[in-house]
This record gives structure tokens, sequence and C-alpha cells, in this order.
């Protein structure tokens, strides 16, 4: 077990903590570079998909994991940000330009989301951004000469100085780059007072007041953040797919997306990554599974519905913190191998935080 | 008339809305915990009451009465199987159960072979009646829709204003500590609401079925109650069925006079409207939190 103590500011800053997170990081990065070439094109596909929902689930994660306010129309910031890169390089835009552009338009329709969620919280929050998912998911289908309805849209293959990315391995590392600088970007912004700031929003709004803290500003500044990885991540799964239509962005697919941060682990980064990796290998799995299990449940439609909500409940019943929650244990357990505690983990339940009172 | 005619439709639809959004308001009053599971509920009393009918050929009002019973029931070991143990966690961790548990349950109806996949028709006795009223034509369902929820609330309302079990209900939802102390099972009557919020469920999918049709996504209507019971306010019953009668006439209107789009969406823009005017709703309780 290794102890830190700590005995600069400097030190509680750092980004690495030890050693082992330098080591352990760097094989990750190698390993991600070495991907394509040591992956099938089929795994580098889905990886890609990956590093796309991960962008999506980080930015969601900094709304709902660590700011405290859940959005149920999250597909609507990813549907915004495809649409406006469609529209964008479809007029013959560069890609980084048009992909700010997303980002931004992003950000400020969550600025304009944002703004109710000053005067709402808990679950009036989640039907304001309910609502505004369904508003946005007819806009898409209805404003035809943009959009192009429901007939959907089609995206040429993303470009930057003449280099077209239309092979998985470049497309990839496009997505791979873009994923690591957000990564980065929501590490540092967690570390700095703004990102101590949401931390005490999510923990107790009253006593955040209190410490001199903005609320409204922050609230606002965290859905926009939230929104604009969101916009980020729906223009890259746009050039992924190459074709966009509005279903891809309706309600299932927010609750696919908070689904994925809460099974992840919420309040962690980690948690975005390993979120999306379950999201994307469920299917798999679900598909793998089915020829082990009874003909009249394995083929049966509604077997992936059963499984994803069986997962959830579980999950929420059993392990709260998702699967980075799991490994902390099993982290834990291993450092202190004959002498792992029982309650260490229980959980403290609270019955004074009351959406009521307000 | 067009416009009488399009109120009275809006209304028997409304009332759909209002009768689940009274399932949520009823769960969220006695738990503060909010079900996504609702519209789930409603369409597992549908199929309830028409397994009942055509396969064990129960006649229609022992059907109706035995799946809102087996709902009711259903509800209550729900409670006790998956929310209790999760009480007191964050409302966003029982928001996430509860869509799990639709998950399921419309999962698990799906799964049925040959049955959960298909559209089914309620075989209800008033069925293609119809009433004119001068110029206005009423439905025999619309009419049965609108009369059930009438008596629904007159019977909650007893329930709650006389019987001994519902002044409980009451006072454990104003304050479940002080309820506590006067020796009121607060558990047990989270239980009850859970089963009376699947019962009421059940009755509304019964009441939709012969509206539309029996299928296993009929409980996505459940989303639109949600801005039912906002626009009510989240806390109050009647408030429910106002919120619900309000969304169902707008929304029946909106898809008349307004331009194509507008009534699939006339509810969330109510709801927004709401959100930002009056965030407590029609008839939301106003209580200040002590630091």
């Amino acid at each position: 077990m290794r102890f830190i103590f700590k005995t600069s500011y400097e030190q509680d800053l750092r980004l690495a903590k030890h050693g082992g997170h330098v080591f352990w990081y760097s094989l990750l990065a190698v390993g991600l570079v070495a991907a394509p070439w040591v992956a099938p094109e089929y795994w580098l596909a889905q990886l890609t998909f990956v590093l796309i929902y991960a962008i999506v689930g980080l930015g969601l994660m900094l709304l709902a994991g660590f700011t405290g306010l859940f959005s149920l129309g999250h597909a609507a910031f990813l549907g915004v940000g495809a649409y406006t890169q469609a529209v964008l390089t479809g007029m013959g835009w560069p890609f980084a330009l048009s992909l700010a552009c997303a980002a931004g338009l992003s950000a400020a329709v969550g600025v304009v989301v944002g703004l109710p969620a000053l005067r709402v919280k808990g679950i009036y929050l989640g039907m304001a951004t309910l609502s505004f998912g369904f508003i946005v998911e007819e806009v898409f289908a209805r404003w035809e000469s943009a959009t192009g309805g429901n007939s959907g849209k089609h995206l040429v293959p993303p470009e930057i100085w003449g280099f077209k990315f239309e092979s998985t391995e470049s497309f990839y590392f496009l997505c791979l780059v873009i994923a690591v600088v957000s990564t980065l970007a929501i590490l540092n912004l967690l570390r700095s007072p703004t990102g101590r700031a949401f931390v005490a929003i999510r923990d107790s709004e009253i006593s955040a007041q209190s410490m001199g803290i903005h609320l409204a500003r922050y609230k606002t500044l965290s859905f926009s953040i939230s929104a604009a990885l969101a916009g980020i991540g729906g223009a890259l799964y746009a050039h992924k797919l190459q074709f966009i239509s509005p279903d891809q962005f309706n309600i299932l697919q927010s609750i696919d997306l908070l689904l994925m941060i809460v099974i992840g682990g919420l309040g962690s980064v980690h948690g975005a990554f390993l979120g999306a990796i379950f999201l994307i290998s469920m299917p798999q799995l679900i598909s793998l599974s089915k020829d082990w299990l009874p003909a009249a449940v394995g083929q049966a439609p509604g077997l992936q519905a059963v499984v994803y909500g069986a997962v959830l409940i579980a999950f929420v019943l059993f392990e709260p913190m998702g699967l980075y929650g799991r490994w902390l244990k099993v982290r834990t357990w291993l450092q202190m191998f004959p002498f792992y505690r029982k309650g260490l983990f229980k959980r403290q339940k609270s019955f004074q935080k009351s959406d009521r009172l307000r | 008339m067009q416009f009488l005619q399009l109120l009275i439709s809006g209304i028997s639809q409304g009332c759909i809305y209002g009768l689940i959004a009274l399932g949520f308001v009823l769960i969220y009053k006695a738990t503060e915990t909010v079900s996504f599971a609702q519209g789930e509920l409603m369409m597992l009393g549908a199929f309830c009451g028409l397994a009942l009918m055509t396969v064990l050929g129960f006649p229609f009002w022992m059907a109706v009465l035995a799946s809102i019973l087996a709902m009711g029931l259903f509800g209550v070991v729900l409670e006790r199987a998956v929310i209790r143990p999760i009480l007191g966690q964050p409302a966003f961790s029982i928001v996430m159960l509860t869509i799990g548990i639709g998950y399921v349950l419309r999962g698990l109806v799906t799964m049925i072979p040959n049955i959960g996949t298909d559209t089914h028709t309620l075989p209800v006795p008033y069925k293609d009646l119809s009433f004119r009223l001068g110029a206005l034509v009423l439905n025999a369902e619309q009419l049965v829709v609108i009369g059930a929820t009438a008596a629904l609330c007159v019977l909650l309302f007893a329930m709650f204003r006389y019987s001994k079990l519902g002044i409980a209900m009451q006072a454990s939802s104003q304050n479940q500590l002080a309820a506590y102390y006067m020796g009121i099972p607060v558990q047990r009557l989270n239980g009850l609401a859970w089963g009376l919020a699947a019962a009421v469920a059940a009755v509304a999918g019964l009441l939709l079925a012969p509206i539309t049709f029996v299928h296993a996504n009929m409980g996505l209507i459940g989303l639109k109650a949600f801005p039912a019971a906002v626009v009510g306010g989240f806390g109050s019953l009647p408030g429910a069925i106002v919120g619900g009668l309000v969304i169902g006439i707008v929304e029946s209107l909106s898809g008349f006079y307004l331009p194509d789009g507008f009534k699939d969406t006339a509810a969330y823009i109510v709801v927004l409207i709401m959100l930002m005017v009056k965030p407590n709703g029609l008839f939301g309780e106003k209580l200040r939190k002590k630091v």
C-alpha cells in the first residue's frame, strides 16, 4: 500500500500523484497509439465510438457528476453539434472551424437551457431538459431546409489542410487526439477554482453560496462546457456515421448517455471512459450471449432492454459508484490484502436533502 | 362546435395524462422519489386486463377489478423489493432506478412470444358506441374516460379526507419523522403509496386501451404525463388532474389550429413556460427550508 504524504500545494495539484500513475497511463497511451497496427479494423471502429462517447460522457459527467445538475435531454446537444457540423462542412467550411462552431453553438444553446436551471432544480430541472430535448428533436425533423428532415443528412469526411480523414485509422487518431485534449482540459478544469466551485455546488448549494460562489454563473458555465463537449462529440459522431437523422438524437439516446455515466461511476473522470466502453461493448456481449441462451429468450426482441434495465438496477442498488467504484474496491482489497474491512465503503443515507423544501 | 369537439377529445386525453400524473404525485408525496416507470406500469395494467379477458375469459368488470388489484399488489412488491433498499440515497439514483425498472418491464413484455410485439385491441363492451348531441359527436370511450377519472378522483378525495389510512398517508407525506414518532408505520405506507400508484396506472391503461391500442411501447405516453405533473405542481393531487387536463386540451387545440409538429411538442413548450413563470406549478406547495 502506498501512502502519499502531501507536503506542498504543488504536490496536491499535480495531475500524476505518483510514479505508478505515470507508468500506467504511459502504457495506456502507448497501447492506444499502437492500436491501429494491432487491432482489426472492426475493433478500431468500436474503439473510435468509445472515444466519441467518452468525450460526450466527460461533458455529462461534469454536469451531472461534478455539478450535480442532471440533464435528461443531452442528446439534443449532441444533435446540435452533429447538425452544425453537417451543415457547415457541407458548405465547404474547414473541419477545425466548423468543429469550433459546433462546440460554440452547442455551448450557446447550453446557456439558454442553463438559464431555467437557475430557478429550478432536482426533478424540475430534469423536466426542463427533457422538454428541451423533445422540442429540439422536433426541430431537427421539421426544419427540412437545414437538416434534411426525417430523410437525414449525409456528411463528407473531415479534412484538415488537404488531408482527408477517410480511413478508419486516420479518423481514429483524430478522435484520439480530441479525446485526450478534452480529458486534459476537464482534469485541469476540475483542479482549478472553477472545478472546486462545481463540486461545492453539487455537495450543498447553500453552503457553496455562503462561501461566495456565484450559483447562477457557475451553473450556466457548467451547462455550457458540458454542452460544448457534447457538441464536439456529436460532430465526430456525425462524421463517423457519415449520416445523421433526427431519431438518433431522441430521448432514448439521452437516457443511454445518462446510463453510461451512472454505470461508469458518477463523479469520476475514469467513469466517463469506463461507461463508454460499457455502452459500446454491451450490444456485442448480448449478441454473444444469445448463442448460450435458449432460443425463446435469446431471439426475443426485448432482450437488450431487459439486460440494460437489469444492469442499471443492479448498479444503482449494489454499486452506486459504478464500474470505477468497483475497481476502487478491488484495488483497495488487493492493497490491504489480509486486512480488508467489510464496511469500508459503506454508504451513508441522508434524508435531509429534499427537493420539496427550497 | 368544432372547438367543443376538440375540447372534449382534449379533456378525455388529458384525463389519461392526469391519471398517470396522479401516480407520480402519489409516489412523490409519499417517498419524495419520482417514478419514471409509471408509463410502463400503465402498459402492464393494460396487458394484464387483456390477458385476463382474452386468455382466461374473465367478464369485463371482473377483469378490470382483478387487474387493478393485481397491479396494486405488484406496486407494493416492487417497492419492497427494489425501491426500499435505496431510500435515503440522492434523488438521482432513484430516478435511474425507475428508468431501469421501466426498461425491464418494457423488455419483458416485448419478450413474450407472438404477443409482446403486436398491437392488440381490448374487447370492451362500450366499443363503437357514440352519442349525438346536436352537431356534437360523443364517443362512449371518451365519456367513460372522463366519468371514470371523475369517479376515481372522488374516491381518492374521500379516502384522503375521511379514512384513517388516507389521513395517515397525508401526515407521513408532510413530515415523515413526526409521523413516525406518532406511531404511523411510514415504511408500510410508502409501500401502499406505490401500490396505489400502480393501481391508478392500471386504471389509466385500461381506459386508454380502447382509444389507442394495447402495445408494449404504449408506456411512452408516460413521458407526456410529466408535463401534466409539473404544470399542476409536483406535490398536488388535484394539480395532477388539472395539469393533465391543461396538457390534453392544449395538445388537442394546437394539433388542429397550429402547424404540423406543434401537437407533439405543445406539452413540452407549456412546461418550459410554466417552469419559467411559476416553477412550483399551479397548485404547488410553497415550503421553505431552514438552514
